[in-house]
């Protein structure tokens, strides 16, 4: 009896937790569904009575008459810049993990740490020589240069990802092959790539998920709403005195959304990289 | 190995060896060096004023504020989701029924934008008005008879760094679970079923053979919260931006105004260093101690 009562609590303290890490989302999707005429701050918990698109309507079209942009071509802003940006870092990193697990070098864990460390600096400490350097490079406030910004700094950990990986593919099997004559990209392409879909995948979905929700390179590098991605469009959405607050709530649901459903169909390798990010092999 | 064997390796890191180079260390040194020069303006001027930058920095009055807000925030932080990482952690390895759907809604937070978890957060913390009376989270408390705890969240100078606290705990805690999770599972299930034998109740068996085994998760969490803590940057600008009298203004959001709004790039410059000081203080040796366990690899 006495078993079964701390099983009640710990129960209920799991579902309280539920409710807390809920409410953000429940509020996202409540408000988008509510007509104007029900939207209201003081009746913000109520489920809607009807289902009306009319807010995400607005956050995604945005509207001439009241004089704000809709998050529509940001969208489309970061699809450009996070699959490029994506699919070259996981190539990379590929590739640097290759070296670093399976060639090392004399030095080549101390180039590893060094690597490593880019990960964690705050980014403002690069902020200025970096708009300097794009700006001499024609490509401050492009699309292909925040797609180089997101490459070079996602070095880190797409190398640590794919290294930690293929730590665990036997050094044997790349010996074996050296030994019947395969070079280094033959190895590379005959043993090692053939078995690195579950490093791609864990790279790509946190590279995807990382690239999509960042902020601050959006917000230095490209200023200008032409090529800016969705998480700068969506804070001056939501910084607008004119726009109504149920509209920046179905905005966020916008802009939240590609990374959700990411979460929602392939999050186990999300946790992979998680798990990664805190340099746990 | 032939040298030629050896070279090819290299030759394929070697860019990203130089990117990484050129792109963090190089622009760090370059930043390190503006923060030495007289850059107040859009046009720049590297004449050199040594110390002068920071000494201003340390008697500005908003950069006070700036290190006393990311102090309070930090221990809010990293205690809260240690607390609530752990309890969740323990709570969800004792055979629970729907376990998976539980962690999967406690990580779902990590993969949402900061910017959108501010926006929504900046609504629900709105303390409304007297027109509207009690909206978001108060409106909740008082409807659950916690009248006490509602309170002007961002727009009371006095907690407006707490209000964002909680956002951040809600989109940390997760992970800080996750990490435990992983931790608790790595303890030897003969460990545990040795001391059952020898007679020990659940806590005494936590107490001894499995709160160990996690100092070594708890030190890592520490490290990585408190860096993410002291680099908050998205969720305040998205969320309260700095606040009635700076109360919820943080050193990188500083930094932004000075440099970006203001044009003020050495002093910005300055703040960016100080920042980078501060964890690499935690990150720098964090980084040696896994690079030598990773020697014996």
């Amino acid at each position: 009896m006495k078993i079964s009562i701390t099983r009640i609590l710990i129960y209920l303290i799991l579902v309280l937790f539920a409710i807390f890490y809920i409410i953000p989302v429940y509020i996202m999707v409540v408000t988008g569904m509510k007509s104007f005429s029900e939207v209201g701050l003081s009746t913000m918990w109520n489920l809607p009575r009807s289902l009306n698109f009319e807010s995400f309507r607005l956050a995604w079209l945005g509207s001439a008459k009241e004089g704000f942009r809709g998050l529509s071509g940001s969208f489309l802003n970061s699809l450009q810049i996070v699959i490029p940006a994506t699919i070259i870092s996981a190539i990379l990193g590929s590739l640097n993990g290759y070296v670093l697990s399976k060639w090392r070098f004399y030095g080549s864990n101390l180039i590893f740490t060094i690597i490593l460390f880019g990960m964690f600096i705050p980014y403002q400490s690069i902020l200025v020589p970096l708009v300097l350097t794009l700006e001499k490079l024609h490509a401050y406030g492009t699309i292909p240069g925040l797609i180089l910004v997101h490459v070079i700094y996602g070095i880190p950990i797409s190398t640590l990802i794919f290294r930690n990986y293929y730590l665990t593919v036997p050094i044997e099997m790349v010996q074996a092959s050296e030994v019947d004559g395969a070079n280094f990209l033959g190895i590379y392409r005959w043993i090692i790539f053939p078995l690195s879909t579950p490093g791609f995948a864990v790279a790509m979905i946190w590279q995807f998920t990382s690239i999509w929700n960042d902020f601050l390179f959006g917000l230095i590098v490209t200023p200008n709403p032409a090529s800016q991605p969705i998480t700068v469009a969506l804070n001056n959405l939501a910084g607008s005195y004119i726009v109504q607050w149920n509209v920046q709530i179905a905005g966020a649901l916008l802009t939240a959304l590609p990374p959700i459903l990411v979460y929602i169909f392939l999050g186990k390798f999300f946790l992979g990289g998680l798990m990664q990010g805190s340099l746990k092999g | 190995m032939k040298p030629t064997k050896r070279i090819i390796p290299i030759l394929f890191i070697m860019p990203s060896v130089i990117a990484v180079g050129v792109f963090v260390y190089g622009f760090i040194s370059w930043t390190g060096f503006i923060s030495f020069t007289k850059w107040d303006d859009v046009l720049p001027n590297y004449t050199l004023v040594g110390f002068e930058n920071y000494r201003e920095l340390f008697a500005n009055m908003r950069f006070q504020i700036d290190l006393r807000n990311t102090l309070i925030f930090t221990v809010i932080f990293i205690i809260s989701c240690l607390a609530i990482g752990l309890l969740l952690a323990i709570f969800l390895d004792q055979n629970i029924k729907g376990k998976g759907i539980f962690q999967n809604l406690f990580l779902l937070p990590m993969a949402i934008s900061f910017v959108v978890s501010g926006v929504v957060w900046h609504w629900l913390f709105n303390p409304g008005s007297i027109q509207l009376g009690n909206i978001g989270i108060n409106q909740l408390l008082e409807k659950l008879g916690l009248n006490f705890l509602t309170c002007g969240w961002y727009t009371d100078p006095k907690i407006g760094i707490i209000a964002v606290a909680i956002a951040a705990i809600w989109q940390f805690s997760g992970y800080t679970m996750a990490l435990y999770l992983a931790g608790i599972r790595g303890v030897p299930v003969e460990l545990q079923e040795a001391s059952a034998i020898d007679g020990a109740n659940k806590w005494q068996t936590f107490r001894y053979i499995i709160f160990p085994f996690l100092r070594p998760v708890t030190f890592g969490a520490i490290i990585l919260l408190g860096h993410i803590s002291l680099k908050i940057f998205d969720l305040v600008m998205a969320m309260t931006g700095t606040g009635p009298a700076f109360s919820s203004d943080v050193p990188a959001l500083f930094m932004y105004d000075t440099t970006f709004r203001g044009n003020h790039f050495a002093q910005g410059a300055s703040i960016a260093i100080i920042l980078l000081l501060l964890v690499s203080l935690l990150i720098i040796p964090y980084l040696i101690s896994t690079f030598r366990k990773e020697a014996w690899r």
